[in-house]
């Protein structure tokens, strides 16, 4: 709003910051409100008595002496050995990362760069494979998975994860690779690269900024997946958000609830954290789409 | 590029594609078609001195001899698809004959859990992706506006709700409206009722979902919109005002014409993302009042004995259903490429 006409009446202008504050409580007040509950006692958290409870943590004083306990993620960490689940969503991110980029770059440069019609109908198959809810295709990897003995194990879940984050990134890719132009790979051949050496050497070190913004939603695909990997793990095996499906279950016996808000917190941190660091790229890449169209 | 080495960049994602997403799926409408065997009885005659009895008992050997035959079981044909638990052709001809009015003839359909689950994934996809693009757009336009210090930090909050697991967020919610946590005790003291429970009836559990819905998705709409709202021509913005267009008036006619374009992205990509709702009807432990499509494949196939026909049925119309949804973006995508060509 750089023009004085355009500058808003003092009225709207404090409704409309009004409105900001109101939002923003209503986005990161859940979030806050459960961090500092997770450090209380049940019936601090859940007060039937007095709501300011769960503020003061007035039992969890009566029960520990202090107002903060790490007795929740005690339970969920060693007791219910929620590390586990944290190193195997470490491993299932970093290589479904990994090898979905790997895969993704060489496809995405594929379609970008070929003009035939074939490009527009493997776009188009990519896009309804997208669309279609994953949990759709389970029913089609129970009856193999158990009949070669893969159900169950990280690797296999790795790789359908891979394949589901596939027609996503190629899409984004895609069209972050039409930005680049054509003409940059064409000096590369006059110069004498092959193909894949202009695509190694000159198209992927501009492609970074493109690459890393896909492959944080590859990430937020394969964290937040729940779908797949609560039908394709076994309990040994599982990931974070699974493993916190299975706490629910289990919630009857005092103190597990707290078990589930401290194992809740435990993973809504790391992407606070990645938040933080790569907001930019993600507002790039939900945009992406839809300034191309 | 040569249609040679276009194959050998396209083969790794194409195979991975292939194996994992074309073939399960025509294995999913394999499935569907077909019915597991039912267990071969055979009659044994047993002789004693007081006479002969008859007794049915299960020929285990013939059963598995048949099962490893045919492990896909007996061909049903569309039997699944019209059988009580997904379309059920003959409960909604009954109705459709018994009841009196289209309301009757709606209740009695409500009763069949295909159509109920039908009915909450409609209802919240068509609620939730208007609500969430109103929302987005208001505090778009009011984050528009603030200074630009602040802008950073208000989208930073901003894009938690949607970027945490919906299971994470709709449990943290679910926490807080429990009727002990701190959202269900300020409903409680604003209506007065001690008693009153989100969880406890059909329509607010309804309405419990819903706002979720809205408030996951309604990031992604405001980023959008905000981003769409920095291209804004600032003179027509300009010019509309010396031609004494209010306030309202040049969001009216300049700011939605301009990022309308936009909006049918955001409203084409929330359509398909809340059609397969599921995780929050598991996070606000909701299944008792609304169940959806993905609910109802979940279910089939988390039980002791996973029923894979039901699923992959329920899986068939699923997809179907995003297919008819999909299809004005397809019909976009064919004419942009067709333009660009």
């Amino acid at each position: 709003m750089s023009s004085k006409a355009l500058k808003q009446p003092p009225a709207l202008r404090t409704f409309s910051t009004i409105f900001v504050v109101f939002w923003l409580v209503i986005a990161a007040f859940p979030f806050l409100w459960t961090l500092w509950g997770s450090f209380k006692v049940e019936l601090d958290f859940f007060s039937k008595a007095d709501w300011r409870n769960a503020l003061t943590g007035a039992r969890t004083f009566v029960e520990y002496g202090t107002a903060f306990t790490d007795n929740g993620y005690e339970g969920a960490w060693v007791q219910e050995e929620f590390w586990r689940s944290v190193l195997n969503t470490a491993i299932v991110c970093i290589s479904v990362v990994t090898i979905s980029l790997t895969l993704g770059t060489l496809g995405g440069y594929a379609l970008s760069r070929s003009s035939f019609r074939y490009t527009f109908w493997l776009l188009i198959a990519a896009l309804i494979f997208r669309a279609m809810p994953p949990i759709t295709l389970v029913s089609g990897y129970l009856l193999p998975f158990f009949e070669w003995n893969l159900w169950g194990k990280l690797p296999t879940t790795i790789v359908v994860l891979v394949a589901i984050n596939q027609p996503f990134t190629l899409w984004m890719l895609h069209s972050f690779f039409q930005k680049i132009p054509k003409e940059l790979d064409e000096s590369a051949k006059v110069d004498g690269c092959s193909q894949f050496q202009a695509f190694r050497r000159v198209i992927i070190p501009v492609m970074w900024p493109g690459v890393i913004t896909t492959g944080l939603f590859s990430f937020l695909l394969a964290y937040n997946d729940f779908a797949v990997t609560s039908m394709l793990l076994s309990t040994d095996n599982q990931t974070m958000v699974p493993k916190i499906a299975s706490f629910l279950g289990t919630t009857q016996t005092e103190g597990n609830v707290m078990f589930a808000v401290a194992a809740v917190v435990s993973a809504t941190v790391p992407l606070f954290i990645l938040v933080m660091f790569f907001q930019r790229q993600i507002v790039s890449g939900l945009t992406q789409g839809a300034v191309k169209g | 590029m040569k249609h040679k080495t276009f194959f050998w960049f396209f083969l790794p994602t194409a195979v991975a594609m292939l194996l994992f997403i074309a073939m399960p799926l025509v294995s999913v409408v394999m499935q569907s078609l077909f019915t597991p065997h039912e267990q071969v009885f055979k009659i044994v005659e047993t002789c004693d001195p007081f006479g002969c009895k008859q007794s049915t008992g299960i020929d285990l050997e013939a059963t598995n001899s048949l099962r490893a035959e045919k492990p896909l079981g007996r061909f049903a044909g569309l039997n699944i698809y019209l059988d009580r638990g997904h379309l059920a052709s003959s409960e909604v001809a009954a109705a459709w004959l018994k009841s009196d009015g289209i309301g009757a003839f709606f209740n009695a359909i409500g009763n069949l859990p295909f159509y109920r689950a039908m009915a909450f994934t409609l209802t919240f996809t068509f609620l939730v992706t208007p609500l969430a693009i109103i929302l987005g757009f208001v505090i778009a336009v009011s984050v528009n506006s603030l200074h630009r210090h602040l802008k950073g930090l208000v989208i930073f909050f901003s894009l938690l709700p949607m970027i945490v697991s919906p299971l994470i967020g709709s449990l943290v919610l679910f926490w807080m409206i429990d009727s002990r946590g701190i959202l269900g005790n300020a409903l409680q003291w604003l209506f007065q009722d001690p008693d009153l429970s989100l969880k406890a009836s059909t329509g607010l559990t309804w309405v419990m979902l819903m706002v979720y819905g809205v408030w996951h998705t309604a990031p992604f709409a405001f980023v959008v919109f905000y981003a769409g709202l920095q291209t804004l021509p600032q003179d027509t913005l300009e010019s509309s005002m010396i031609d004494g267009a209010s306030r309202w008036q040049q969001i009216k006619y300049v700011v939605i014409p301009h990022i309308m374009p936009l909006v049918t992205f955001v409203a084409l990509i929330q359509l398909m993302d809340n059609f397969r709702v599921f995780e929050p009807i598991v996070g606000f432990n909701a299944s008792a009042h609304a169940t959806s499509l993905s609910w109802f494949i979940f279910n089939d196939l988390a039980g002791e004995t996973r029923l894979l026909s039901s699923a992959s049925t329920t899986s068939v119309l699923t997809i179907l259903g995003v297919c008819i949804l999909l299809s004005p973006v397809l019909v976009r995508t064919w004419r942009d490429f067709n333009r660009k060509v």
